[in-house]
């Protein structure tokens, strides 16, 4: 089988963000592939290693950079890389018909994305490619396990959680908790160099996006700080709930 | 027509759908006043939510049928487009739940339509719509403009003042639907604690970390000072990955987003994944050993000290 595992490079948790120009700015930040999908390409690599024969592909759209993620998930050990590459922002929609085509171009059965995107904080990818592709979905797993075509997990839904199986192919949504993403070796790193990472053009795909990206701000909403010292904590408590009553007023 | 999906749970309306109901008469008000304002429950035994949202919209459509009595992507997403196209709707509202975020996508590809998530507001004029919702784990607010005749739109839980019902109730109409086989199979359940006041839902969240110390911490501490306030609790994600909570209290880029009028954060240093779930709270309080903590940065009060001293401290100042 084949297996398709969708990355992104986002920026650094830790780094602080930058708007410039309308935009979020995100040259000389530090970035990397994005952890969601980590635990995507981590849970393809496990899934061929209980024994199932799998191809693993990694994708990304977008600029240049991004061949780094994809990089790091040869690294990793996927076996090759595509890199649809445009400076073109797309949303999940858009984005959804690039991987949708190439699903069915490398007749790939199974498709991991992550849950969440940390840069345009969509949960809609995963949905909307199996939506494209009429294949069903799972969504934020935290357990998977393969069998013949038949996949068996567990995911979070609106109020706890729910153990699932669906037949293959489908679109899965990885979280945390779904496994532990290995970090590249070194060996691995040397040998990830002489693996295929094939460019392909935007072009082909005849995207025309519907949404339109019209600006950008941080909005920090200003706090108060007002912080105590709580060496003498009865009088550091009298103090904070007597704020919280007659200042804040949010407690009675 | 503008059509808002009903989200409901136990038998309840959620306040998430009269969030939408705010937003959908604005939206009217922006579209000429004879922009009908249609409601769709969906669901199995749902004859009391139709009640109810009756006196929200100007028609109620009904799909009370065992096969929806369990929720599931394709089944909603077939559902709501097929009622979107017959009702020509031109703007469709769906919650920003889980389930929510996760079928909106598909209803947005049968339409061949925009689809703008977890907005936190929302103008349309003609058939242009400009909308604002956060990005980068929610350190940025980006507007977003969609052109044509119909959009999928979902709504930011908590952002929107909830509407207030109407006195008289609108007509209820029962709709056929032509619906697809569910492909994924549930083979289990397993539900939240519901004994407190529901997370998102809460005025007041009390939150704790690592800095509680234990799961017996967690319970003499933040469970306490919650029980005392009538709040919801909730978690960082180390102490859910350690146990000590269950994951449907988890805050943050993984669990839940919060925007309560107090949000009290015991022994959290606040990571960036922690902060994008609760940094939109209007009075964020911090109780912390660690003056250098991130936490304490976006938070209006604090107290620098041991949450084991402090938190009985507070506990007694509260109960005076």
């Amino acid at each position: 089988m084949r297996i398709l595992t969708y990355i992104r490079q986002v920026l650094d948790a830790e780094e602080s963000v930058r708007v410039a120009n309308n935009t979020v700015a995100l040259e000389s930040s530090k970035l990397v592939m994005d952890t969601m999908d980590e635990y995507g390409v981590e849970e393809a690599l496990r899934l061929r290693e209980s024994g199932v024969e799998a191809e693993i592909i990694a994708i990304a759209v977008g600029p240049a950079r991004m061949q780094e993620a994809l990089r790091t998930a040869l690294a990793m050990g996927a076996d090759r890389a595509i890199h649809v590459e445009t400076d073109t922002r797309l949303d999940a929609i858009a984005l959804s018909k690039i991987l949708a085509e190439i699903a069915q171009k490398e007749e790939a059965t199974l498709i991991f994305s992550g849950g969440q995107q940390a840069d345009w904080d969509s949960h809609a990818l995963g949905a909307a490619t199996a939506e494209r592709l009429n294949w069903p979905q799972a969504t934020w797993t935290s357990a998977l396990e393969l069998k013949g075509t038949t996949l068996t997990g567990k995911h979070d839904v609106d109020e706890g959680s729910e153990t699932f199986t669906v037949e293959l192919p489908a679109v899965i949504t990885t979280q945390q908790g779904l496994n532990e993403p290995r970090y590249p070796t070194l060996p691995n790193i040397m040998k990830s160099k002489k693996k295929e990472l094939r460019k392909e053009s935007l072009d082909q795909f005849n995207i025309t996006p519907k949404i339109k990206f019209a600006g950008a701000e941080i909005q920090v909403k200003a706090r108060l700080n007002k912080i105590l010292n709580g060496k003498d904590a009865l009088a550091a408590a009298a103090e904070l709930v007597a704020l919280l009553r007659d200042e804040a007023k949010v407690i009675a | 027509m503008i059509l808002i999906v009903v989200e409901h749970a136990n038998g309840k309306v959620s306040k998430s759908t009269w969030e939408m109901v705010t937003v959908a008469r604005e939206l009217a008000q922006q579209q000429g006043s004879d922009t009908p304002v249609a409601a769709l429950v969906l669901g199995s035994n749902v004859a009391a939510i139709a009640t109810e949202v009756a006196r929200a919209a100007d028609q109620v459509l009904v799909a009370d049928l065992p096969a929806l009595a369990q929720y599931d992507p394709e089944l909603w997403s077939a559902a709501v487009a097929q009622i979107a196209r017959e009702g020509e709707a031109s703007v469709i509202l769906i919650g920003g739940s889980r389930s929510g975020r996760e079928y909106s996508p598909r209803v947005a590809i049968k339409l061949d339509a925009p689809l703008l998530e977890d907005v936190i507001s929302l103008k349309a004029i003609g058939g242009a719509i400009t909308a604002q919702r956060y990005t980068f784990l929610a350190r940025v607010t980006e507007t977003i403009e969609a052109t044509g005749p119909v959009a999928v739109v979902t709504i930011k839980p908590g952002i929107f003042n909830p509407a207030t019902p109407r006195t008289e109730s609108a007509e209820q109409f029962d709709v056929d639907l032509d619906l697809p086989a569910s492909r994924l199979n549930i083979t289990g359940k397993t539900a939240e604690r519901n004994s407190r006041v529901s997370l998102t839902e809460a005025d007041i969240v009390v939150s704790g970390g690592r800095g509680v110390g234990s799961a017996e911490g967690f319970t003499q501490y933040v469970e306490a000072l919650a029980d005392q306030l009538g709040a919801a609790v909730g978690a960082t994600r180390a102490i859910v990955d350690a146990g000590w909570r269950a994951y449907s209290e988890q805050v943050g880029q993984t669990g839940k987003t919060v925007q309560p009028k107090l949000y009290i954060a015991v022994g959290i240093s606040g990571a960036v994944q922690h902060l994008s779930g609760m940094n939109k709270s209007k009075t964020i309080v911090a109780i912390n050993r660690d003056a250098e903590a991130p936490i304490f940065k976006i938070s209006d009060y604090g107290i620098v000290g041991d949450v084991p001293q402090l938190l009985p401290a507070i506990l007694a100042e509260l109960k005076k």
